[in-house]
């Protein structure tokens, strides 16, 4: 995972055979049947239909609509994504109470194996509902749409201002996913390595925002913030940066204030 | 990582426009950028459709190379790496052109009446 994935033949074909018959032609509209049928598809048996759709379709429409009701709502929204263990939970925890009285926050939270579990983040004063990402073969990596609509329905949306969803901790499939958020938030934490943009771009350009975390621990590690930020600029120049530790609560505030500008 | 549910979407699209019709190749196309390992993919399809009406079932796949095109040189570069920089000039004021395709072009069908006739 992660890579940037090359076909190793060269070419970027599985199959040339199969580029001899069939009328290709990616001008046509959608459903487009075409008519081999009546010509070599008649001998063959086979007809070539047109179906010109995203693979991800289904996810989109859902993730919209996913949005449309948020909206409704009056509820802003941000898709939590990180690496396994950057900090997205004790962020939670840290964000929750700090926004008592000027935000009602819901927690959609599709890391069920957290030590602070879901009672926890609501013994903090949020609605939290749990999301089953464990429908897929041997549990999912990513929070989609639909898991995503179903925690909805666990939810008094009417009380809900602000809603965080922390997604499964990962840095690749979460940002192939819309789950119909306003915004993304990656969490990185700084015990990952300067590299972390260059290796997984697609991440970190999907993100509005940055947080930086785990800067309590600066002074232990031989980590050079300045050439992350350079990695980071390459990838992602528009990102907005918010450097922090959910531990200690250092630098919160700009992420409270980013949170509610959303 | 996704790429078993990857495969269930696509299984879907195609039953959808086969309309009932058995289905004996799947066609796509996915840029580089959308981070899909082939062999993983393949190693997917074949889980996802064993034992269904889609065994089987061919699913070949374009892999697009991610290109960007420089907008202070005006050059094109094919990325070997998912770094978005202009190969000529290093500059990173580019666009992407290519790379970011994730569509099921076609699929083909057989044909019960072709079959039958003659
Ligand atoms: N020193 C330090 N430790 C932190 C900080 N934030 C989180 N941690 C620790 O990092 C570990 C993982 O934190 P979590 O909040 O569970 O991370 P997560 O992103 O929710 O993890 P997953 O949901 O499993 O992906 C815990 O032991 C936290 O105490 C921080 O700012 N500083
Ligand atoms: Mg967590
Ligand atoms: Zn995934
Ligand atoms: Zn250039």
């Amino acid at each position: 995972m992660g890579r940037f994935h090359h076909h190793t033949d060269g070419d970027g074909h599985q199959d040339h055979g199969h580029h001899d018959h069939g009328h290709h032609d990616r001008t046509d509209g959608e459903h487009d049947h075409h008519g081999l049928g009546d010509h070599s598809g008649y001998e063959t048996g086979t007809e070539r239909i047109m179906v010109l759709e995203q693979i991800l379709g289904e996810n989109d429409r859902i993730a919209a609509a996913n949005r449309a009701e948020l909206a409704a709502s009056g509820i802003r929204s941000v898709n939590l994504m990180s690496s396994p263990g950057a900090g997205k939970t004790t962020l939670l925890a840290k964000t929750i109470p700090a926004l008592a009285g000027r935000l009602r926050v819901g927690v959609l939270e599709g890391d069920i194996a957290t030590s602070l579990d879901a009672d926890e983040l609501a013994g903090l004063g949020a609605q939290v509902a749990l999301v089953n990402t464990s429908a897929g073969f041997g549990g999912e990596c990513h929070l989609d749409a639909v898991m995503v609509r179903a925690g909805l329905d666990r939810l008094v949306l009417a009380d809900i201002d602000l809603l965080l969803i922390e997604n499964v901790g990962n840095l690749v499939c979460p940002a192939e996913f819309d789950v119909g958020q306003d915004r993304r938030a990656m969490v990185y934490a700084i015990t990952e390595g300067e590299d972390k943009p260059l290796k997984y771009p697609v991440m970190f350009r999907a993100a509005d925002v940055v947080v930086v975390n785990k800067l309590d621990l600066l002074p232990h590690l031989r980590f050079d913030l300045d050439e992350f930020h350079r990695n980071l600029t390459e990838v992602n120049p528009e990102a907005t940066v918010v450097e922090l530790s959910a531990e200690t609560g250092e630098g919160l505030d700009r992420w409270l204030h980013w949170l509610q500008s959303v | 990582m996704h790429e078993l549910s990857l495969c269930g979407a696509i299984a879907e699209t195609a039953l959808e426009h086969a309309a009932g019709r058995p289905i004996e190749r799947i066609r796509l196309r996915i840029g580089h950028f959308r981070q899909v390992v082939p062999e993983t993919l393949q190693f997917c399809w074949e889980v996802r459709v064993d034992g269904t009406a889609l065994e089987g079932c061919a699913l070949d796949v374009d892999y697009v190379a991610a290109q960007v095109s420089c907008n202070g040189c005006r050059s094109t570069t094919t990325l070997e790496h998912p770094l978005l920089l202009c190969g000529s000039c290093g500059g990173a004021d580019v666009t992407m052109t290519s790379g970011d395709e994730f569509l099921i072009e076609s699929i083909e069908v057989g044909s019960a009446r072709a079959k039958q006739v003659r």
